[in-house]
């Protein structure tokens, strides 16, 4: 497997800077080429995936440099599990570029788009916290490019927001690492992992500080309150395919909280104790709250399915602050499931709003293919909200049943929230859908899209593969949370260094 | 698989009716019909073996870790409802083939209705609890649709919403009481639930669980004070009405009471709850029905009476009861379903409902009359109808309850049913009865045989039942009734019970005074039109609409898109998050020496602050903040030489001029002032917050400084293995190119980017005639200098170029070995080309350029990945480098390494960033209206002798 672990990186870094260099004039060849990358990304990943669920992480020596001197990636089984969200969720996302036209509304669409999968796959791929931080930086220009995309007013004022806010997370962590090098003198995971338990007890304080500003920087990418601000206006006005594609980006906050609470800072850590995790859980009921409240009080669409996304981090936050690995399961397939709903469901809200003067949610006349897209908007809606008979449902049951210790305040939050969600969705959908089809007007002729509805489709395709096959995914679930709370194997497989200097 | 298969046929069915539609209308019914049809089918098959005691079921694992399994049983309770569910769907396909108008869409009804079927199916054949939820949350959903259906009715679209919120919501709380349920007995599987009643009912959690199963039930039931939603559900089509709020879905909540009975039943709790709710709801829904002159609306709050009726036989906790209960469900789910589907009748040939504009339709309409009478004579309770049946054995049962007094309960079941007795004589009175009248909005008469036949059936069967109970109905009583008490029932239903029955006194009782109610009923209307009353949807509304308004003022105030305070609470909190960390930890100070302090440092470390507050203070001269920042800029790249950081230095310098110069450039399109928006306090506040996070953040570096790592830093490899490792004797270039090359290629790749941006940026800005007369607006309010590209400047940077350009070429090429490398070149050359820029301006120097910016940074990019993927073919990681030591002649021997080649990429990426970047607010400044200049110096003596 050994180079294939660095694919995901190099090659949307080669396709875009080939992009850039000679496709830059036609954009139907970036297209092509965009699809073709993430197809090939799509293959790689599923053979990660395998090669991680058969034979267990594997370290890839960067400038073939021993750890923790140089830079370690590492495939097990949730980063392998992280890079295939991506590039599922990349496929159907530039198939809805293409089919809807975003992708001509502007420069670099693909480019950027390449870069981003690049930034993200690199950061669920390594295994050393500073190169974290430069893979955070590359989702993050990268993202802000995305973001202003065909820039309007609005969007380019929002986009100023956004990256202003993320590089206050950059500076925290940075001095986040400064301190963390400072005190241990290394910045590899897993060599963090195996000294901290052996740290001085006069260092104890400072690397608490590290911990905390470390899971405060990976907040403001899961949008947790109150760090949260910068999401709403930031998904809302970028465009619905590129909000669609954010749905991942801030899964990459809650994939690094979930690897350094296990294998850096675990409850066991005589250092940090429980520290992470009492300070997650609060946020992240609030997170609910405050996500659910918006959606029911949601003014335009696309901020309605911003909210939701909070909502659904503050549900994926509130599974993952246990750190038990029951509840990591319950954190892992629900993470699945609303990257996959929150992306289908943007989607659906850009159907409607580029078929309406506005995406604000009051009557208006009747859009093209309103039946199709009302029961569209009604499947993703199921999702979001963690109805039945979708894997929203079984996600917010496994992590009920997994907090049933604490069931008063989790339950109540989870149930309370959903309430809220159905009301806001319902008001939504039916003001949306049929109140507009009652006012005057006939509908405009259909805009045929078909890769774009096929985008949408194929989205909640697999939010169905994901409910029918509930049981082997969380099978594989559960061996993936096990091997999170066992970290030995990870931690030797960046010891496996050989110095292959004499190869030929 | 067969019982799952029933439960499946519905969904899997679902799909045809949209196919079929282009096939027409019949077609679509035929097929919808067909797959109710062969469920109905299928179910029969197990009928035998049920009746005869078996229970069948079908287990096929779903999500077995979590405990939900797709497990299906089928015993007598099933059967009932199946039964009813299929059968009377089969009904209301036919009747709504024949109901719907030609303008509604009829494949998305049947859609509709299929998906319902199949969740309500769900709900009675789910041997699991959880899988029991998921249909039974189905139901919520496609009732709302089917509420909705008519989507041009605002009342549609309220009540659907209602009903999600009343129904959905309780099946929230359901989901949580059954999680306790399941927890407690340690499996969903209902089977094994209903083995542990002791269990269950000696467990602490016994109260919430029942709590919150019987919300999720009551909601469903529409059972006081949840009651309000079902009124409001009848806007749906009068289909929907017979089908879901008569005889199936309201029913799911009576038959999870029952399904639960075993286990749930036999507590002084249970027995409060369940049947004073009924109670109350039987007496009051019964009074208000019968001032409704709504035809649905009336039969709306029948059902409702007659929901709380079975819930208090439920709620009795004794056999004998529940078995009367189970017998109350059929004769109740034929009579009114066949109620409703007169009054879709009545509906659809008189174009009202409104029994204030009807009467006389007995003579008009002789079939639906016939049907009407008998339906609501057993609606009455009259003999020998099935509804005089399970009504006598209910106020049996009443009779013998003991609720607060020995009395009360069998007092208030009659009033009950004399209230019963008044509106189902109103409904036959005042629609049918009396004289023909002159002003129907449209003139009716008895429908085709298709829209009767259905309706006439079910008062075939309100007849045969009541005539032969014993033949046509006790062996499915029987069967369900074992099932829901988990004991062999063997029912006696009769007519005559004797004199002495309480029962007979009750019922006659009720029937005169429910006779001498009508008589009075309008003095009664009067009365209660002029005395208040709660208005449910307005107490809904009232409910949610403030909560709505509070959401959107609450997210509308927290998100208002401030980025300051955004800012400010996340400094806030970070601060106050790391304090607490610092706090609660134990924290021993450094031990290592402190530095002299000397003179210089000292001076310089002062000009720092100094320019930093007054970065602060003149920040809205924004020229002159951004000088005040290069100088914050160079007094750290001072620093950096001082601590003998050479290369960072170097860096740091070119990265200032660098970056001034492009922001200067940037400032050109802004105003030269920032205007004040901040009030003096808000100022006070965040200088507060500035200078908590500041000092936090002092003394943690404070505290970091003086310390010694407590394990043996990487760096310490890094030294040692520069020359022997990476071959080169810079230990910080060996770093960035060869130990941690990785970071650096994706630290070019967000300059690379972020140059992307900037020029995708001001394209789309560009493209913006708004934005474009902005820059205009600018343009012509500038002074420029008389000589915007003086001769001097424009020859000194010619002659720089060469020199700077080998400069840069220097410092690559030493990087490995001592302070440049690739970034510093590239920037050293970008300064050089920025001069000529500045020199000469943009046009001049722009046609001067062979390659466009985008090639160097993807060719950067390229040139990167490829120095790295080099490796692979010596089958090493990438970004792995060689080098060697070569000897040219008349050089001396020099060192060759492949990370040169990386370099070079580093150098390039750097280079056209930052030119790339140039030329995007160069093309602005060209529609700002800035002069195009052919020539490179606007003054040019030799054209002048020319």
């Amino acid at each position: 497997m050994t180079h294939w672990i660095i694919a995901p990186v190099v090659l949307p870094a080669l396709v875009a800077a080939l992009m850039v260099v000679a496709l830059r004039h036609s954009l139907a060849l970036q297209r092509a080429a965009s699809i073709v990358s993430i197809l090939a990304l799509n293959a790689i990943a599923v053979a990660l995936l395998a090669s991680a669920t058969q034979t267990g992480p594997e370290a890839y020596f960067l400038g073939n440099w021993p750890a923790p001197f140089g830079i370690v990636l590492v495939l097990d089984r949730l980063s392998a599990m992280m890079v295939l969200l991506l590039t599922g969720l990349a496929l159907p996302v530039v198939l809805y570029a293409v089919g809807s036209g975003w992708d001509a509304k502007g420069a670099h669409f693909h480019p950027l788009l390449q870069f981003l999968l690049m930034g993200i796959a690199g950061a669920f791929l390594t295994g050393d916290a500073f190169n974290l931080f430069v893979f955070f930086e590359v989702l993050l220009i990268a993202s802000y490019g995305l973001m202003i995309h065909g820039g309007t007013r609005d969007r380019t004022r929002a986009g100023i927001q956004y990256v202003a806010f993320n590089l206050v997370g950059s500076s925290l962590f940075l001095i986040a690492l400064a301190t963390i090098y400072a005190v241990t003198g290394t910045l590899n995971m897993a060599d963090l992992a195996e000294k901290l338990p052996t740290l001085p007890d006069g260092d104890a304080a400072l690397i608490r500080v590290a911990a905390v500003m470390l899971i405060m920087v990976f907040a403001i990418k899961g949008a947790l309150v109150p760090l949260q601000f910068w999401l709403p206006g930031t998904y809302a006005n970028a465009p619905g395919v590129v909000a669609s594609m954010f749905a991942v980006m801030t899964k990459v906050g809650a994939y690094a909280t979930l690897r350094f609470g296990t294998l850096i800072f675990p409850t066991t850590l005589p250092a940090t104790g429980p520290l992470v995790a009492e300070m997650l859980l609060p946020a992240a009921l609030l997170t609910l709250a405050i996500g659910a409240i918006g959606i029911l009080g949601a003014t335009t669409l696309p901020r309605l399915v911003a909210m939701a996304a909070i909502a659904s981090m503050g549900t994926a936050f509130i599974a993952i602050a246990a750190f038990t690995p029951a509840t990591t399961s319950a954190a892992l397939y629900y993470i699945l499931h609303s990257t996959l709903a929150t992306a289908a469901l943007f989607l659906v809200a850009d159907l409607v709003t580029r078929r309406r003067t506005d995406g604000m949610l009051t009557a208006q006349s009747p859009i093209a293919q309103s039946g199709l897209i009302g029961a569209l908007f009604m499947v993703a809606a199921i999702a979001i909200a963690g109805m039945p008979p979708l894997s929203g449902f079984i996600g917010k049951l496994l992590i009920l049943d997994a907090w049933r210790d604490h069931a008063a305040t989790v339950w109540t939050a989870i149930l309370v929230s959903t309430f809220l969600t159905i009301l806001g969705l319902s008001r939504a959908g039916s003001t949306l859908f049929w109140k507009s089809q009652a006012t005057a007007g006939d509908a405009p002729k259909p805009k045929p899209e078909p890769l774009a509805f096929a985008a949408v489709f194929a989205l909640l395709a697999g939010l169905a593969a994901l409910t029918i096959l509930a049981g082997p995914v969380t099978r594989w679930l559960d061996a993936t949370a096990a091997s999170l709370y066992d970290p030995a194997p990870y931690i030797a497989a960046t010891k496996l260094y050989q110095d292959r200097a004499d190869a030929p | 698989m067969s019982l799952a298969l029933i439960a499946a046929l519905p969904f899997l069915g679902a799909l045809l009716p949209g196919l079929t539609i282009r096939l027409g209308r019949n077609a679509c019914a035929l097929a919808t019909g067909l797959v109710t049809a062969t469920a109905l089918l299928l179910l029969a098959f197990h009928a035998p073996a049920v009746l005869r005691g078996e229970v069948v079921q079908t287990r096929i694992d779903w999500l077995p870790s979590l405990g939900l399994n797709a497990n299906f049983f089928l015993d007598g309770l099933g059967l009932l409802f199946a039964g009813l569910i299929l059968g009377i769907g089969l009904l209301i396909i036919l009747y709504a083939r024949f109901y719907l108008a030609a303008r509604d869409p009829m494949g998305q009804f049947y859609t509709y209705l299929l998906l319902f079927q199949g969740a309500m199916v769900g709900i009675v054949l789910s041997d699991n609890i959880l899988l029991l939820l998921i249909f039974w949350e189905l139901t919520s959903l496609s009732s709302f649709l089917l509420i909705g259906y008519w989507k041009h009715l605002p009342e549609g679209r309220q009540g659907a919403r209602m009903a999600l919120a009343v129904t959905g919501g309780g099946g929230l709380a359901m989901i949580a009481g059954m999680l306790i349920l399941g927890n407690i007995v340690g499996s969903y599987d209902l089977t094994v639930i209903l083995q542990n009643k002791a269990l269950i009912q000696a467990s602490p959690l016994y109260i919430p669980a029942l709590i919150l199963i019987l919300l999720g039930a009551f909601t469903k039931s529409a059972q006081f004070p949840f009651h309000f939603w079902l009124p409001h559900a009848m806007a749906a089509p009068t289909p929907v009405s017979a089908y879901l709020h008569s005889a199936t879905m309201v029913k799911a909540g009576l038959f999870l009471m029952a399904r639960m009975w075993p286990v749930l039943a036999g507590t002084p709790e249970w027995f409060w709850i369940v049947a004073t709710t009924g109670l109350v709801t039987m007496v009051l829904a019964a009074k208000i029905a019968l001032f409704k002159d709504d035809l649905k609306a009336l039969l709306a709050f029948s059902t409702v009476s007659h929901l709380g009726l079975i819930t208090m036989l439920l709620g009795f906790g004794t056999k004998a009861a529940a078995t009367v209960a189970v017998f109350h469900i059929i004769n109740h789910a034929t009579f009114k379903a066949a109620l409703f589907m007169v009054a879709g009748i009545v509906d659809h040939e008189a174009h009202t409902r409104d029994l204030k504009r009807l009467g006389g339709l007995r003579v008009l309409m002789p079939i639906t009359f016939t049907i009407a009478l008998l339906a609501s004579l057993s609606m009455a309770g009259i003999p020998p109808l099935n509804g005089f049946l399970s009504k006598e054995l209910m106020l049996e049962e009443a009779a013998h309850a003991v609720w607060l007094t020995p009395w009360a309960m069998g007092l208030l079941a009659t009033i009950g049913a004399l209230f019963s007795v008044a509106y189902s004589f109103r409904f036959l009175a005042h629609g049918f009865l009396g004289p023909v009248r002159k002003d129907y909005p449209h003139k009716p008469h008895d429908p085709g045989f298709g829209l009767w036949a259905a309706p006439a059936f079910l008062a075939s069967l309100v007849v045969l039942i009541g005539l032969v109970p014993m033949l046509t109905a006790s062996w499915l009583v029987n069967a369900a009734a074992s099932a829901v008490t988990g004991e062999a029932v063997a029912v006696k239903i009769t007519h005559w019970h004797g004199l002495e029955a309480p029962a007979l006194w009750m019922s006659l009782a009720a029937i005169g005074g429910g006779l001498a109610l009508l008589g009075l009923h309008p003095r009664l209307m009067a009365i209660w039109n002029a005395s208040p009353r709660p208005d449910a949807k307005r107490i809904f509304d009232a409910l949610i609409e403030p909560l709505a308004a509070a959401a959107r003022d609450l997210t509308a105030t927290l998100h208002n898109g401030s980025l300051t305070r955004a800012i400010a609470i996340a400094t806030l909190a970070i601060a106050a998050a790391s304090a607490y960390a610092f706090a609660t930890g134990t924290h021993l100070p450094g031990d290592r020496a402190l530095l002299p302090l000397s003179t210089v440092p000292v001076i310089v470390w002062a000009i720092l602050m100094i320019a930093a507050l007054a970065t602060v203070v003149l920040h809205r001269d924004r020229v002159v903040a951004l000088l005040l920042t290069g100088i914050v800029g160079l007094v750290i790249s001072i620093g950096f030489a001082w601590f003998s950081a050479p290369d960072l230095a170097l860096t740091q310098i070119t990265v200032e001029v660098v970056t001034i110069l492009l922001m200067l450039l940037a400032l050109n399109f802004l105003p030269k002032t920032t205007p004040v928006e901040s009030t003096a306090p808000r100022r006070a506040r965040d200088a507060a917050i500035a200078g908590i996070a500041g000092l936090g953040i002092g003394g943690l570096a404070l505290a970091l400084m003086t310390r010694a790592p407590a394990f043996d830093p990487i760096s310490h490899f890094h030294l040692a293995q520069s020359k022997p490792g990476a071959g080169g004797t810079n230990a910080v270039n060996t770093i960035i190119v060869d130990f941690r090359g990785y970071d650096t290629y994706g630290e070019i790749i967000v300059l690379g980017i972020a140059a992307l941006v900037i020029f995708a940026l001001s394209e789309a800005l560009l493209r913006s005639p708004t934005v474009s007369a902005r820059l205009r607006a600018i343009g012509s309010g500038t002074n420029d200098a008389g000589d915007r590209h003086p001769m001097m400047l424009a020859i000194a940077a010619r002659v720089l170029l060469p020199l700077a350009m080998m400069v840069g070429v220097y410092l690559y090429l030493r990087g490995h070995n001592l302070p440049g490398g690739g970034f510093v070149a590239g920037l050293v050359f970008a300064i050089a080309y920025l001069t000529q820029y500045l020199a000469s301006g943009y046009v001049w120097s722009h046609r001067r350029q062979r390659y466009d910016h985008h090639i160097l940074i993807g060719g950067g990019v390229l040139v990167a990945s490829l120095a790295g993927v080099g490796a692979w073919v010596m089958g090493l990681p990438f970004l792995t480098s060689g080098y060697d030591y070569v000897t040219l002649w008349p050089l001396e021997t020099f060192e060759l390494a492949t990370a040169a080649i990386f370099d070079l990429g580093v150098f390039l990426c750097v280079l056209g960033a930052v030119m790339l970047s140039l030329a995007s607010l160069s093309r602005m400044a060209l529609r700002a209206g800035e002069k195009v200049n052919p020539d490179a110096f606007d003054i040019d003596p030799s054209r002048e002798v020319r």
